[in-house]
């Protein structure tokens, strides 16, 4: 793992003493709420519906146990005893008060963390995919390029005040498990014809009102230009991004509006003015981050376990996680975990500060003491010995975190929606909730296979719904909620964006819609191998719909 | 139509609701409603000398039916937030939103 040198601690450290002053000043009278406002915000303090909400960065999803325990403690002690995983690999507390977060924020720099740029108009957390320096079909650890973007993002003087936030992902395989190309710059790590390797840009991708899947803009940049090249690209969106309208204020209505080969043209023009600048990458720095993610001293072991074959056969409920939970490790003889935060019945992303403990005290006796967020909320031990997976698999039996629904229905995504968000317009976690429990016999939740169901309480999109094989979009008619169903979309390699299914749904009907559309596609599909995404893409949306608008008028229409 | 003044606690960030007693309640159920548009703005008038006196962020009215046997928000949104989070249980009566079972 990264690990701060003296510049990064004296910066979030005088940072938080800043914050501290700016909090003073704010309870002294000195600075009125409308001045207040910007200042907390760039520091991750929200004012939500309920009470304020600080957002804490977890750059490239990146967690050491003791910076989990730290995370246990603030929620503890502060909070109502639970934290909250986002899709952007961030975490939240929804339940702190004014006058203790300059406390929380100097307990983060205590374990190398903080709360800067999860908020405002900047460059934000960098995410990565989860699998980073553990998937074989990686070219190279993404965590090294996402930490040197946060090194040149962290308060940027030049991309303080850009037109919109700004967001970054970062892939390294085919396989996108951080749906790249939904971000306003979406990097893929790629060898060109040479054997040389480098970075694709794909520019101004986006969800939200406007959703927009990131085209290609330039195919590869050297590894050495890649910062040269990230600054090109925000400067000609500082310049030329729309300030007049917050709804055009995003990178991909500027690209859109040019077209990717003129926006591209632009950047090439401003990018040839500094490619050979301070921004020049060299070799030396680049191999002192390497180093950082280099990986533990993994034993060498062999690739096959038969201690965990004949676990597996003989242990069905194992088994089933085995087969939902786990993914394949570069190094013989290691898996990566997921642990799912989708408890049935549970709010998605949440844990709670004990459970937090645990997993800190099993990721160090099983991963290194290395957790990932993944950017579907839940969590990730990422090198354990297949011969440790049973012993581990009980333990978290034993804290409630051996859900296994891992890519299945019950792994979905929700946005905290108008539980905790003050831009809501609806409720997004009762309804995972109910779904959740609709779908909670683990045998049936294998037998429907891969799906990814994405739920946002808002057309801003934090839940993703928009890139979801079943998306649900809160909505709000006149003062009620009602849900939007979209079918279709996905933010993997073969990324798209969902399609409307019709007039939306009452939030008591929206669970039976749902189970509808499960059992639609069970009928339509082809045998269990074929996916919901795979099905609905051969045979369309009509046969969906007519289920749904159909079986609505027998029972005196769902949308009402 | 009928109103309520509605804040948070600056310190907090509490969901509060001004009573008759001219004062703040985090309990929805004591809060006052204003039947003349007069009277709703002259308390968020007096609202705002909570503002300058740093108790309370930004306090706004909302639209309440008075139809049920306790006031209920016109919209969800603030249905929702009068129960503190529909996450945890907490009722205030027939009008109560559907809490998560």
């Amino acid at each position: 793992m990264y690990r701060y040198d003296e510049f990064d601690a004296t910066l979030v450290r005088e940072r938080t003493e800043q914050f501290r002053g700016q909090v003073a000043r704010r309870l002294s009278g000195d600075l009125t709420e409308e001045e207040f406002r910007p200042l907390r915000l760039k520091n991750g303090l929200y004012l939500q519906l309920h009470a304020y909400m600080l957002r804490i960065a977890i750059p490239y999803g990146e967690l050491s146990s003791r910076q989990l325990r730290k995370l246990a403690y603030i929620a503890r002690r502060y909070d109502k005893g639970y934290g909250h995983f986002t899709t952007r690999q961030n975490i939240q507390f929804n339940w702190p008060r004014l006058d203790n977060v300059p406390e929380i924020l100097k307990h983060l720099a205590d374990v190398e963390m903080h709360a800067i740029q999860t908020s405002g108009n900047c460059i934000r957390n960098v995410t990565a995919d989860h699998l980073a320096g553990v998937a074989s079909d990686e070219i190279e650890d993404p965590r090294i390029w996402g930490e040197i973007i946060r090194q040149w993002s962290t308060l940027h003087p030049e991309f303080s005040y850009l037109p919109r936030k700004f967001k970054i992902a970062i892939i390294a395989a085919d396989e996108d498990r951080a749906a790249m190309r939904t971000h306003d710059i979406g990097l893929k790590i790629v060898q060109n014809n040479e054997g040389e390797v480098g970075f694709s840009f794909y520019i101004g991708g986006g969800q939200g009102r406007t959703p927009i899947i990131g085209p290609l803009v330039k195919a590869f940049v050297r590894k050495e230009d890649l910062l040269s090249y990230l600054d090109a690209t925000l400067r000609v969106y500082n310049m030329y991004g729309r300030r007049d309208n917050i709804y055009k204020a995003r990178i991909k209505i500027l690209v859109q509006s040019l077209g990717a080969e003129e926006f591209g043209r632009q950047v090439e023009e401003e990018w040839h003015r500094i490619k050979d600048s301070a921004l020049k990458l060299p070799e030396a720095e680049i191999s002192r981050i390497r180093a950082y993610f280099a990986g533990p001293e993994f034993a060498k072991l062999a690739a096959y376990c038969p201690e965990l074959e004949m676990l597996r056969k003989t242990n069905v409920e194992f088994g089933r996680w085995v087969r939902s939970n786990i993914d394949a490790h570069k190094v013989d003889g290691y898996a990566a975990v997921t642990i799912s935060l989708k408890p049935v019945g549970g709010p998605p992303g949440d844990i709670t500060s004990d459970q937090m403990d645990i997993l800190a005290d099993l990721a160090d006796e099983y991963s290194f003491g290395e957790i990932r967020a993944t950017h579907r909320q839940n969590l990730l031990l990422p090198h354990v010995k297949k011969l440790d997976l049973y012993a581990l698999w009980g333990r978290l039996k034993g804290i409630k975190l051996a859900e296994p629904n891992i890519g299945l229905i019950g792994d979905m995504i929700a946005c905290p929606g108008l539980d905790y968000c003050n831009l809501a317009n609806a409720r997004a976690i009762p309804i995972a909730q109910r779904i959740s429990r609709r779908f909670s016999d683990p045998k049936r939740l294998e037998e429907i296979g891969e799906i990814r169901l994405n739920i946002s309480g808002c057309i801003n999109a934090c839940g993703h719904h928009h890139v979801a094989h079943i998306g649900i979009l809160g909505v709000d008619k006149k003062g009620e909620e009602f849900y939007q169903v979209t079918l279709g979309g996905s933010s993997a390699e073969d990324i798209s964006i969902g399609k409307i299914l019709g007039p939306a749904f009452s939030y008591d009907n929206i669970t039976d819609v749902i189970e509808t559309l499960i059992d639609t596609y069970i009928n339509l599909r082809n045998d269990s191998s074929e996916r919901f995404i795979d099905t609905y893409r051969r045979v369309g949306i009509d046969p969906f719909k007519e289920q749904v608008y159909g079986s609505a008028k027998e029972r005196h229409s769902l949308t009402q | 139509m009928n109103q309520m003044l509605t804040s948070q606690w600056l310190l907090g960030g509490e969901v509060i609701y001004w009573t008759s007693h001219q004062f703040w309640s985090e309990n929805f159920t004591d809060g006052a409603v204003f039947a003349e548009q007069v009277d709703a703005e002259a308390a968020l008038l007096q609202a705002e000398e909570f503002v300058k006196q740093r108790a309370i962020v930004a306090p706004y009215l909302i639209e309440v039916d008075l139809e049920t046997s306790v006031p209920k928000p016109i919209s969800a949104r603030e249905r929702i937030r009068a129960t503190h989070n529909t996450t945890f249980k907490v009722d205030h009566g027939s009008w109560s939103v559907r809490l998560s079972d």
